[in-house]
């Protein structure tokens, strides 16, 4: 299969969706005439026009807004939010609006928008640019939360997002940008929910969202020279958050590690924690570990954020404790 | 004070364009007081931000437009839901919490809608709604429709960002959104001297590059003239406007009770109710010859049939069943 980069696969999503649905338009700071800062949405104004692909002043509350009132009117909006960071000044439009009109309305009103947007650290962007905010969202009933983990994903899920009816999020990985996998070039869609077993293993789960995804491919590879066999979950959206899958894993490898970017305190990593205490604690080992960023904003320098994110030897270690422990 | 026939503009009117108005502000005027008098009997559960005193914005905007034209509203939302057709019934099921409410009796007073009638909500956050008329008119827009957006705000909401960010959006996209700000001239409880230094809300549309009026917002017949312009002139593809309504709310800034600390004086709550928008309008009637006093009391009466109908039909309604607690958190 062809090799496309992360953010050509999102760009070549948005391509294909617009085609399908005349109702789907563009909306965003320079994504029209400049193409995206980061060039992810290049190509769309020469092939679908002004009409489409609009570009917006620097008003995150207002164009989010008003992707909410053209969605609950029959368009099916894809806002961007240039990054993750930003979400504060638009939220009001995000967890008040578009994730409650449906429920408070009594059921009369969908509200078919995308939000994408770009998070995750490790760019040296600083404490306002690279934060990993997905569990502030996953915690709002009415919102769906999507972190593609390859460029496969970005596609599969942004085409889901968009066909969804409801609002969701698509947060891209800044550093995964230029990452390249295969992709079909056809369009097809990842089911929001469902969860990707990206490698099997016998001796732990690892339940990685985002960027962490290939990290815990990599340690889980390093941890197979020495015959421990590590099962790899990507969760691929935070809400839906794909519990079975998990539970599923657990009760087979009785041990279970939760890494993400984000902060470890409060993160979906603590609540995927607790769902595995409360419905298979007779199947574990050993305690569920955490393992996210330290309580403290991303740090710009370098040596300071790579200390600060976690990656696949602290993944690799995190297994190893786990496996100190032995079945009682 | 009751100007000659010869002199009033309401003459230029079609009679049933003011019975129109009037019967309008009347159906809100009852929807209103009653509404109070079931909070103050402890029969609805909930905020209650009672619209009375302002009937003539609602009624002189609403007059204007038509049904596939969309508004957006506030946390003082009955009067427009009322003035943009709604049904009672449905209306006082949601304030009482039943099943057969406009939201089934998951939002409450705060959040009546109804898109059939072009309705996109009251919102209980303040300026929340600006945005989704944007949002509605650039959807007409783009489907090639003629209708326009109205979202309709106070003059606190003015100081928020989602005001200001819809605004410039509009001006710049050019779309058919005409922001219809009533200054009743309290965010809340703070006076408009202490919320913003400008007299006028109006002078803020320049910031945009916006046209805007400024209208009695105790003449109905005044909101109507401007408010037709104004919507004319967005329908035509002539871009947004502001049309701000100076108004004066009759109730606290919720609920019927007066509050423990007197932030009005008496003297201006007076000064205001001698200019209630439906007494005013009645004599202006009765002196053009537009209607008799009789028939003007009909008008009130069959209101009030209808509201002690749709107040038994919120009575006798269902609650919502918790089995269907989940119900419409996601479309499915």
């Amino acid at each position: 299969m062809r090799e496309i980069t992360y953010v050509k696969a999102f760009t070549e999503s948005l391509m294909q969706l617009m085609a399908e649905d005349d109702n789907v338009v563009v909306i965003g700071e320079d994504v029209a005439h400049y193409g995206g800062v980061f060039h992810a949405f290049e190509g769309l104004l020469k092939t679908y026009g002004e009409k489409r692909v609009i570009d917006t002043p620097i008003s995150e509350m207002g164009f989010i807004g008003m992707g909410v009132g053209a969605a609950a009117r029959g368009l099916r909006p894809v806002c961007d939010l240039m990054f993750f960071d930003f979400i504060g000044v638009a939220l009001d439009q995000l967890y008040n609006q578009a994730a409650k009109l449906k429920f408070m309305f009594g059921g009369d009103v969908s509200v078919p928008l995308t939000l994408t947007t770009a998070g995750g650290a490790g760019l040296s962007a600083g404490p306002q640019h690279s934060q990993s905010l997905e569990a502030w969202l996953a915690h709002v009933p009415g919102l769906k939360v999507a972190l593609p983990s390859s460029p496969h994903d970005v596609k599969g899920l942004m085409v889901a997002s968009v066909r969804d009816d409801n609002p969701t999020v698509v947060v891209l990985n800044k550093r995964m940008l230029g990452t390249k996998g295969p992709v079909p070039e056809e369009i097809y869609a990842i089911p929001l929910g469902q969860a990707a077993t990206v490698r099997t293993g016998r001796d732990a789960t690892v339940i990685a969202v985002g960027r962490m995804v290939p990290e815990a491919v990599t340690a889980a590879e390093e941890l197979a020279k020495d015959g421990i066999e590590v099962e790899v979950i990507d969760l691929r959206t935070v809400q839906p958050l794909d519990s079975a899958a998990i539970l599923e894993s657990i009760r087979r490898t009785n041990r279970g590690l939760v890494v993400h970017e984000a902060v470890t305190f409060g993160g979906i990593g603590a609540e995927i924690a607790a769902q595995i205490q409360e419905e298979a604690f007779d199947y574990l080992d050993a305690p569920v570990l955490r393992l996210g960023a330290p309580f403290a904003p991303v740090p710009f320098s370098p040596v300071l954020e790579r200390a600060y994110i976690p990656d696949s030897s602290r993944i690799a270690a995190g297994v190893r404790r786990l496996l100190e422990r032995t079945g009682g | 004070m009751t100007e000659s026939a010869e002199q009033d503009p309401m003459s230029a009117l079609p009679p049933e364009v003011i019975r129109d108005l009037h019967r309008r502000m009347v159906r809100i005027r009852l929807f209103e007081e009653t509404a109070g008098k079931l909070m103050e009997a402890g029969k609805m559960p909930g905020f209650l931000h009672l619209y009375v005193g302002q009937e003539a914005v609602a009624a002189g905007v609403m007059a204007t437009l038509r049904a596939d034209d969309v508004i957006t509203s506030t946390h003082r939302g009955h009067g427009h839901a009322v003035a943009k057709g709604a049904d009672l019934r449905y209306m006082y099921a949601e304030l009482f919490g039943k099943q057969t409410g406009y939201c089934k009796g998951r939002g409450g007073s705060m959040h009546i809608n109804d898109l059939s009638i072009g309705m996109l909500g009251a919102n209980g956050i303040v300026g929340g709604g600006i945005p989704h008329a944007v949002g509605a008119a650039l959807a007409a827009v783009y489907k090639g429709q003629d209708s326009v957006a109205v979202p309709f705000f106070g003059d606190g909401a003015t100081n928020i960002g989602a005001f200001h960010e819809s605004a410039n959006l509009a001006a710049v996209m050019q779309l058919p959104v005409v922001f219809v700000c009533e200054n009743n001239g309290y965010a809340e409880f703070t006076p408009q001297d202490r919320h913003m230094l400008l007299k006028d809300v109006a002078d803020r549309a320049a910031a945009y590059g916006m046209p805007a009026d400024i209208v009695d917002g105790m003449d109905a017949v005044a909101v109507y003239l401007a408010a037709q312009r104004l919507v004319e002139r967005a329908r035509a593809g002539e871009g947004p406007s502001l049309l701000e309504a100076k108004t004066y709310r009759f109730y606290d800034h919720q609920g019927v009770k007066g509050l423990r600390i007197p932030y009005r004086t008496q003297e201006e709550i007076d000064t205001w109710k001698q200019r209630d928008a439906i007494t005013s309008l009645e004599q202006r009637m009765t002196t053009v010859g537009v209607a008799a006093p009789p028939e003007l009391e009909k008008v009130w009466s069959e209101t009030g049939e209808e509201i002690a109908a749709a107040i038994r039909f919120a009575e006798e309604s269902p609650d919502p069943d918790p089995a269907h607690l989940l119900d419409n958190v996601y479309t499915v």
